[in-house]
């Protein structure tokens, strides 16, 4: 048994930073004033923001130590189901950085700006070209977005043929954004039952498709980790009744380079750049979710587009039947230029990189089955279900097998989803993990699993060895507390 | 997480398949979700419920229970119209928790009609039904 990659050392408390600093005390000094005094405007006087008085030092050590409290895939294994929390490459940040790429202005004229334009007509091509489908639009700046994007091209495709559509199926294995997305575009969402085996089935869907459903939003491989097989024949229903087949992006990790979503009957689909295509993830974005449609959708495609024509690139605004636009600008730039540089120094080995992810996840599947309670015991794509069934004897949950592993080293899986697991546990290990980590990992899940049966109590316990023990989860979502004083 | 033998279940009350309940008071029914529902979902956080007036048809969701857990959807275990909802669990959710049959009832309504109630269930059925989920 390797020993826990998580130890004990010494962290520092750090108060707000109201709490540190005094009066008059200052990080930055103004440079002499070189223009004739001249009094602010009446209207814009009165008390100054509540800024602490600080000094540089002071606010360095701030945050360098709330970063300390911090857990990322750069201290270890991340394996958070649907979320796909990858290695983002170095050389990624290193292209993002250049001077051209970083001191870029907005607002220079297109002739300035044809190296910027031609990154982001390439990247709209290779996307294209990873997923099938025939045209992409890199504006929206986050999944959610994306997904967005979606609905209002739903939404406006309909229209334009005079018969705008209410509702929207959403399979219970979706990915949870999916029936927000629906709702804010005005649509009903539907819900569909997911079959035995975790995935549609054509009967189901046949039976709620209607001619006032504007189509259904899949997510494909699903939150079940399982691919949905039936996606043709469900497409077909959906398209027969005029409807349209939204993808969603979120598990495309699984899928890079082997399937082609136009040919299974995807009309629309986001991508996550800051899940698949390695740039950063959490911590509020930037983000970047694409926006991909086959042809007879590409009018509908946010404004502007980057439309190339003898070897010059500009921006098209004039797209009458355009859902408009989603972002100032074209979106956040430097996330393109990141997702650009990986995909370039990857190429073809993309596809590599969905089947490392698929192994990996089925490999803590195999070793992990019969230790935990497999949901659903098939292959899987990138990621696999288990539930605390197993444990219930003992009467240790999911949240406890999680907070154990907080102290033992690994970010926790996503937990309690999906909703139709019960207790779910959902681990996606990325390709980024070598073999040695993937083990350490199901070493660490094994000996949970012995110690729910041995000494409960110290799961009923855990996490005793990090910053902060358990926090008061209720607590802080019935009293919250949104100030900093 | 309760034994099913500590799982309170009052025999006077109909329960549903989505373990909602339903208590026949004179012309209304008063309705919220049964000791094992709020024991499967945690502490619960937030009930959104809809507006006296608004109209469900049998096994709508008419409302969702947010818990640290998961947010979950509320049906209708009759179609009816709603005449009142407890305005108290806007500042203590957690009365669903600790009193689900009575300060942590959700709605009151009008039944449409009386045949919805055949497909309910009581004590006993309710009972076989959450023993299988086990």
């Amino acid at each position: 048994m390797n020993p826990s990659v998580g130890a004990t050392g010494l962290i520092f408390n750090e108060p707000l930073l109201w709490e540190k600093g005094a009066r008059g005390r200052c990080g930055f000094s103004l440079p002499r004033r070189d223009v004739a005094a001249a009094p602010l405007n009446e209207s814009l006087q009165g008390e100054g923001p509540d800024f602490p008085d600080l000094s540089e030092l002071e606010v360095t050590r701030h945050f360098t130590r709330l970063s300390q409290w911090n857990f990322g895939v750069e201290s270890g294994m991340y394996p958070l189901g649907s979320c796909t929390m990858k290695y983002n490459p170095k050389t990624n940040d290193r292209q993002a950085a250049l001077p051209g790429m970083a001191g870029i202005h907005p607002l220079l004229p297109i002739e300035l700006s044809q190296g910027a334009l031609q990154l982001i007509y390439d990247l709209e091509r290779y996307l294209a070209e990873i997923t099938g489908m025939d045209a992409v639009s890199v504006q929206p700046a986050a999944g959610s977005q994306g997904e967005l994007a979606g609905m209002l091209i739903f939404s406006a495709y309909h229209q334009s043929l005079g018969r705008p559509r209410t509702k929207v199926l959403i399979p219970d294995t979706a990915h949870g954004t999916n029936p927000a997305s629906a709702a804010l575009c005005g649509f009903k969402a539907v819900p569909v039952k997911s079959n035995e085996q975790g995935v549609l089935s054509p009967e189901v869907v046949a039976d709620l498709m209607d001619e006032d459903t504007a189509g259904i939003m899949i997510t494909n491989p699903n939150t079940l980790g399982i691919f949905e097989e039936n996606i043709r024949q469900v497409a077909e229903i959906v398209h027969a009744r005029g409807g349209l087949v939204y993808g969603d992006g979120a598990n495309m990790n699984a899928i890079m380079g082997i399937v082609n979503l136009k040919a299974i009957g995807v009309d629309v689909m986001h991508l996550n750049l800051h899940k698949t295509f390695s740039t950063p993830h959490g911590g509020g974005g930037p983000g970047s979710g694409p926006v991909c449609v086959v042809e007879k959708l590409a009018p509908f495609l946010p404004v502007p587009r980057v439309v190339k024509k003898d070897e010059t690139y500009r921006l098209v605004e004039d797209m009458p039947q355009s859902i408009g636009k989603l972002h100032a600008f074209y979106g956040n730039f430097g996330i393109q230029v990141r997702a650009y540089s990986y995909i370039l120094s990857l190429g073809a080995l993309l596809k590599k990189v969905s089947q490392f992810a698929v192994l990996s996840a089925n490999y803590i599947k195999a070793r992990l089955k019969g230790v935990y309670h497999l949901a659903y015991d098939q292959p899987c794509m990138h990621e696999c279900v288990f539930s605390d069934k197993l444990l219930e004897p003992y009467k240790i949950s999911t949240l406890d097998v999680a907070k154990r592993l907080m102290e033992m080293g690994f970010h926790p899986p996503t937990i309690y989803f999906p909703l139709v697991v019960h207790g779910a546990i959902m681990i996606e290990p990325t390709e980024s993990e070598s073999k040695e980590d993937l083990d350490h990992f199901i070493d660490a899940m094994i000996r949970i699993a012995e110690e729910a049966r041995e000494h409960p109590d110290k799961l009923h316990a855990a996490p005793t060895v990090t910053k902060v023990r358990r926090l008061d989860e209720t607590g802080a979502a019935r009293n919250p507390c949104l100030s900093g004083r | 997480m309760k034994e099913l033998s500590q799982i309170v279940l009052p025999k006077d009350i109909s329960y549903t398949q989505n373990h909602e309940w339903l208590r026949q008071e004179g012309d209304e029914a008063v309705v919220g979700v049964s000791d094992y529902a709020q024991d499967q979902l945690g502490e619960i956080v937030f009930a959104e419920l809809p507006a006296a007036g608004d109209a469900f048809g049998q096994g709508q969701a008419f409302g969702t229970l947010e818990s640290v857990k998961a947010v979950s959807e509320i049906y209708m275990p009759v179609a009816g119209e709603i005449t009142a909802i407890n305005e108290d669990l806007r500042n203590d959710p957690a009365s669903i928790n600790t009193d689900p049959y009575g300060k942590g009832w959700l709605i009151r309504l009008k039944p449409d009609n009386s045949d919805d109630q055949k497909k309910l269930m009581g004590r006993a059925a309710y009972l076989e039904m959450v023993k299988g989920k086990q």
